[in-house]
């Protein structure tokens, strides 16, 4: 089966804050990993590979440096990589980065299955895929719990809805998101790594694309615009304590009782 | 819509040294003599605003205006599973009332399912004006394609110009595929509402994956749509008498064709829900083993609450998934929490900072917790909390040793 797993490059650390003053981002460092949920979607495409054979290859949209997670993902047994990245793609939203990564898949050959993550740890809203979904025009199923079968033609899942578990088969081709834990991931290996070192990553820009019109990339392809950014706000009703271990426990034991929870 | 041009006559190393420095996001390059930007790019504008005056310009780009008097009324999407409404939906009708008030609009409901209708009359209590039903077999397990072609003529006949999705499982694969059908934007878990008087909506939420907080806006598309998490937005209160009407809609049931079949639907044990909780005790990354997860679980059983924790407490596996608080996890609104050495994120806050009593204690006195928290409690968990248990113990006279916290297992 040829699978296809969309992967991501976030920050190592959450550290971004501003300047309340002259609304300038200050971010610590430029550490950067694979987004964690990501690792559950590139295992189940492993594991799946392991089991009924073909290839496995990852996609990631980013900056030029992005092509490093890629790597890693060469690292746990991917067969194949591409990243799409122009200054042209720059400021995309959910639906421009949709838009460019479905038409980075439709250049990576004929596909069975897509797998996502359930989400990013930088943007954290679990939409990209659907909307990929969307521009293939293929079903989509999110959550997926378990995979409990695979044909030529289909998977059956179990996926997690708030009060029940529902079973589903859904035609290839078609795109899943995975739950975190589906299967636990494994770590890079050395071996893979020598063996990858000069592995090509395949580097696509806009004018690779099916689809070059510059409108429907980047900034200008995106609906939402960002108007201001800002520090979130603070409380200014509040009290500060301090003191030694005990001390601060009584007047937390003081206060509990006078709002009546103890 | 727009983009950055570069003056690189006005450029020398210097400027690029500058310019570079000011970037948030890593992405100016400076290669022999020659400034570029590279697709790290957030658009952000900082170095047209704070870089040296004309080195980088941004171009803005005729785009062709929609007709937003073309649009009209807020739409709620009515979250259910096999007919049981979720009360994110009642939330985002209170909101809707409130946006549709300021640009004078109606508010509408889309319900899909299968023999809804007399759930539907439920939603009249709420002060809507009208709910549109689409009734039919094939919507009556939630499965994509026909959820969104019922979406697709909904909002090709009534044209709304805002829809409001609860983040839910549901709502979190629907409202990006009908985003995507109307190449229109769509805003994730936002945690502040408004509208504009041109009726622009206004969206707040965490952004950038740090501490900031964006305000977002979809300047030229519509319909605009916005998912919202169950527990931020606050639910009217529902009125003895109905108003408002019922609409039921045809469509092509060819148009319901699906490659996705469900196969069984089980209910799951009610399980406890941390969102329903009236007091949490909330675990962070100052808890230094998975023993120690015993101060939050310890403290939450003396008070008669329920214990949570934060993402790296999910990751490294101490906690269950469904006891993650923030925006990977749920959103509480809680009369009491208190968190344990948690230093504030705003993925974080985002997910609790409605509760009505925050006490939170860290031992850095600069965490930005304290921000948000009511008390806030500048103190070492290790030395506080064990205290803290005695007091409680001795106050509500509990003797005996406390049950002992499990940790998780995992399904592999």
């Amino acid at each position: 089966m040829e699978i296809i797993v969309c992967i991501k490059q976030v920050p190592g650390t959450s550290k971004v804050q501003v300047d309340p003053v002259t609304g300038v981002l200050i971010r610590d460092g430029i550490d950067t990993k694979m987004n964690p949920y990501d690792l559950f979607a590139l295992e189940t495409a492993l594991k799946l590979r392991e089991r009924h054979g073909g290839h496995v290859k990852v996609i990631s949209m980013g900056p030029p440096q992005a092509v490093d997670v890629i790597k890693e993902a060469f690292m746990m047994g991917a067969d194949d990589g591409m990243l799409v990245s122009d200054r042209k793609f720059a400021g995309a939203d959910v639906l421009a980065t949709s838009y460019t990564l479905s038409q980075g898949i439709k250049k990576m050959g004929d596909f069975d299955i897509i797998i996502t993550g359930k989400q990013t740890t930088d943007g954290d809203t679990a939409q990209v895929g659907p909307e990929i979904a969307e521009y293939l025009e293929i079903p989509h199923i999110a959550n997926v719990l378990r995979i409990l079968k695979i044909t030529g033609k289909d998977i059956t899942v179990e996926m997690d809805m708030p009060n029940t578990i529902e079973i589903a088969k859904v035609k290839f081709p078609c795109l899943i998101s995975v739950e975190k834990d589906i299967f636990q991931p494994r770590l890079p290996s050395f071996k893979k790594k020598m063996e990858t070192k000069n592995k090509e990553v395949k580097v696509l820009c806009l004018n690779d694309m099916e689809d070059k019109n510059e409108k429907r990339y980047g900034l200008s392809g995106s609906p939402t615009q960002v108007e201001k950014i800002f520090p979130p706000d603070e409380n200014t009703d509040k009290e500060i304590w301090e003191g030694n271990g005990e001390e601060l426990a009584d007047k937390i034991t003081e206060k509990l009782k006078e709002l009546k929870f103890i | 819509m727009g983009k950055l041009r570069i003056n690189q006559n006005l450029v020398n190393d210097e400027i690029a040294k500058k310019l570079i420095k000011i970037c948030p996001f890593g992405s100016i390059e400076y290669i022999n003599g020659t400034l570029d930007i590279n697709a790290g790019c957030k658009m952000c504008k900082l170095c047209v605003k704070k870089g040296p005056k004309g080195v980088i310009e941004f171009i803005e780009e005729e785009i062709v205006k929609v007709d937003k008097n073309a649009y009209k009324g807020i739409t709620v999407y009515v979250d259910h599973v096999e007919g049981e409404i979720h009360p994110v939906t009642y939330e985002l009708i209170g909101k809707a009332k409130e946006l549709a008030a300021k640009v004078n609009y109606p508010v509408y409901c889309i319900f899909l399912g299968y023999q809804i209708l007399d759930k539907a009359e439920e939603l009249l209590h709420y002060g809507i004006d009208e709910v549109f039903i689409y009734d039919y077999k094939e919507l009556e397990h939630f499965r994509i394609e026909p959820y969104v072609s019922a979406f697709e003529d909904f909002i090709n006949k009534i044209k709304p110009s805002v829809i409001l999705v609860g983040a839910t499982t549901v709502g979190r694969s629907l409202a990006p595929r009908v985003a995507a059908r109307f190449r229109t934007g769509l805003t994730a878990d936002c945690t502040v509402l408004d509208i504009k008087e041109n009726t622009d909506l206004i969206q707040i939420r965490p952004a950038f994956g740090g501490n900031i907080m964006a305000k977002i806006i979809t300047p030229n598309s519509r319909p605009q749509l916005a998912t919202v998490r169950y527990k931020i937005m606050t639910a009217p209160q529902r009125n003895e008498k109905p108003g408002g009407k019922i609409t039921v809609r045809s469509m092509d049931v060819n148009k319901f064709k699906s490659n996705i079949d469900v196969i069984k639907v089980t209910k799951k044990e009610p399980e406890e829900n941390i969102s329903e909780a009236e007091i949490i005790v909330v675990a962070g990354r100052a808890i230094k083993t998975q023993k120690d997860m015993s101060l939050a679980y310890e403290l939450a059983h003396v008070l008669e609450g329920n214990f949570a924790g934060t993402r790296p407490m999910v990751e490294a596996g101490w906690i269950d998934p469904k006891r993650q608080i923030g925006l990977s996890g749920r959103t509480v609104k809680p009369k009491l929490i208190i968190t344990l050495g948690i230093s504030g994120a705003v993925q974080f806050t985002a997910g609790m900072k409605s509760a009505d009593h925050i006490f939170a204690i860290n031992k850095d006195p600069k965490a930005a917790i304290f921000n948000i928290a009511h008390y806030g409690i500048v103190g070492d968990i290790y030395e506080v909390v064990p205290k803290l248990i005695e007091n409680i113990k001795k106050i509500k006279g509990l003797t005996g040793e406390l049950p002992k916290y499990a940790a998780p297992t995992s399904r592999n």
